[in-house]
């Protein structure tokens, strides 16, 4: 019988990651990302776990113990939020580049000044350059699937970059949910051992990262950002194998929902789509075209999806969970760079929503739908984003 | 250079890079003043001293010149001069 069981967020995601029995795991506790690895430290305690628990002084250090635990050829795991993901950020530009397939849980939270606990994207956004790979999740289910994906994802020979599964804090790391698990047979079916072309070994000492003059540089970047492009194939298909294994299919590099014939598309990431999806079915009821296109792979960016799934609707409504300050949302910025310019293209428009928590709820989106209609209608795209339920009245 | 997988190369190869070229300050070792205390070993930042016999010499093939050995010398034996080159 399958083991079905209500759980909490960040329990769903100890165990998955559990069930791909990595070798060694460091993290330092932050919120909302805390309750991970607090799951992780007692089943390593309690021996229910046999994979090293490495206790660090700070997020920079867990990242660079999981990146020496990955050259040493151990699956390697860990996890952190907002500030404690900024402080990796130096060591995952080296493991992406070292070609380290480690994984990590990037649990969404805003980025201090002002301090702030609660979710938005500012935080993984702002990692979406190093070369690690993103994830974004809607539910605490996909979070515990695409974890076990992260893995396989991470290690394949073809890709061999770290592995981020990004999950809103709070929403889905302390809500709890139904949850349906694997048993550790399928899991160990699935996700074969992490055999690396190299690992250290002290009898042959080898050098990561080395030195790269400027007259090969470019190439090794270049091989990097070919990995993550060339890699696109290979994620859908390891997602669809383990949709094939659970039953569960959430549409591969992005979830398009009710796009067929929409001529309104809002795209977003994260747990804010299950709003959206009400609200989509909603306004159907309506008799409104509206549809949503969830970006569940964000790096690499499914352009040709997207694409796909929006080239026939007349307008495109991002939903930024961050800003890029004195620009626009990052997620709006990719969108448009492959949906602006092509023949037939929709008009795409970028709304900057829910920072430091503030809730996207169904009155929010269907500001966005209203907006995007009435943009679309008077021809006029707006020089700038524009910001959902800003109070201008605050704002010196 | 050849494109390795996460540039991964033979350990041991900075050894093929003479880093002693960047050097514009020059160590010179008094060897009546030194007392063997090996503290220019300890302290430099390149492992550029040897312990040669009963001498301590300098590797100018890796001595960047940062002159941490002449300013920890407690028997001032250890001057910097200008590179000519």
């Amino acid at each position: 019988m399958a083991d079905i069981r209500v759980v909490e967020g960040s329990e769903a995601v100890a165990l998955a990651v559990k069930a791909c029995r990595p070798d060694v795991i460091a993290a330092y506790p932050i919120s909302p990302q805390t309750h991970i690895v607090e799951t992780l430290a007692r089943m390593a305690a309690d021996g229910e776990l046999n994979s090293e628990y490495v206790r660090v002084e700070s997020e920079f250090s867990a990242a660079s113990v999981v990146s020496g635990a990955s050259a040493a050829g151990s699956r390697s795991y860990t996890a952190s939020a907002s500030q404690g993901l900024l402080l990796m950020t130096e060591v995952l530009y080296a493991s992406a580049g070292m070609r380290l397939p480690f994984v990590i849980t990037g649990v969404n939270r805003s980025i201090s000044a002002p301090i702030n606990i609660q979710v938005d994207h500012q935080d993984t956004i702002s990692l979406r350059d190093t070369g690690v790979v993103q994830l974004y999740v809607e539910s605490a289910q996909e979070a515990y699937d695409m974890h076990i994906a992260a893995f396989k994802i991470a290690e394949d020979p073809s890709i061999m970059l770290p592995v981020m599964v990004c999950m809103d804090g709070w929403v889905l790391t302390h809500s709890y949910e139904r949850v349906e698990f694997l048993d550790s047979k399928a899991v160990d079916a699935f996700l074969p051992l992490f055999k690396p072309e190299h690992y250290l070994v002290p009898a042959d000492p080898k050098t990561w990262g080395s030195y790269a003059e400027g007259d090969v540089l470019m190439e090794f970047k270049y091989s990097i950002h070919k990995a993550m492009i060339a890699g696109k194939p290979r994620i859908r298909e390891i997602m669809n194998e383990l949709a094939t294994l659970t039953g569960r299919d959430y549409g591969g590099l992005v979830d398009a929902y009710r796009t067929g014939d929409a001529e309104v598309i809002l795209v977003a990431m994260g747990s804010m789509a299950g709003t959206i999806k009400d609200e989509v079915d909603a306004l159907r009821k309506e008799g409104k075209k509206v549809g949503l296109i969830r970006i569940r792979c964000y790096r690499p960016f499914p352009h040709e999806e997207i694409w796909a799934a929006a080239h026939r609707a007349k307008v495109v409504a991002v939903l930024d969970a961050n800003v890029s300050m004195g620009s626009e949302g990052a997620v709006g910025l990719d969108v448009k760079s492959k949906l602006c310019g092509r023949p037939g293209g929709p008009m795409v428009l970028d709304f900057i929503a829910g920072l430091g928590g503030r809730e996207v709820n169904s009155t929010a989106v269907r500001t966005i739908v209203d907006c995007a209609e009435r943009l679309l209608s008077a021809n006029a795209p707006p020089a700038e984003a524009v910001w959902i339920d800003l109070n201008p009245a605050l704002v010196p | 250079m050849k494109i390795t997988l996460g540039a991964v190369v033979q350990g041991g190869t900075s050894l093929n890079y003479k880093t002693g070229s960047w050097r514009d300050q020059r160590p010179e070792i008094d060897s009546e003043r030194c007392t063997q205390c090996g503290t220019c070993k300890e302290v430099c930042p390149d492992d550029a001293v040897r312990h040669v016999g009963a001498r301590y010499e300098i590797d100018y093939d890796f001595c960047k010149g940062c002159g941490i050995c002449a300013h920890e010398c407690s028997a001032l034996a250890i001057r910097m001069n200008n590179e000519e080159k």
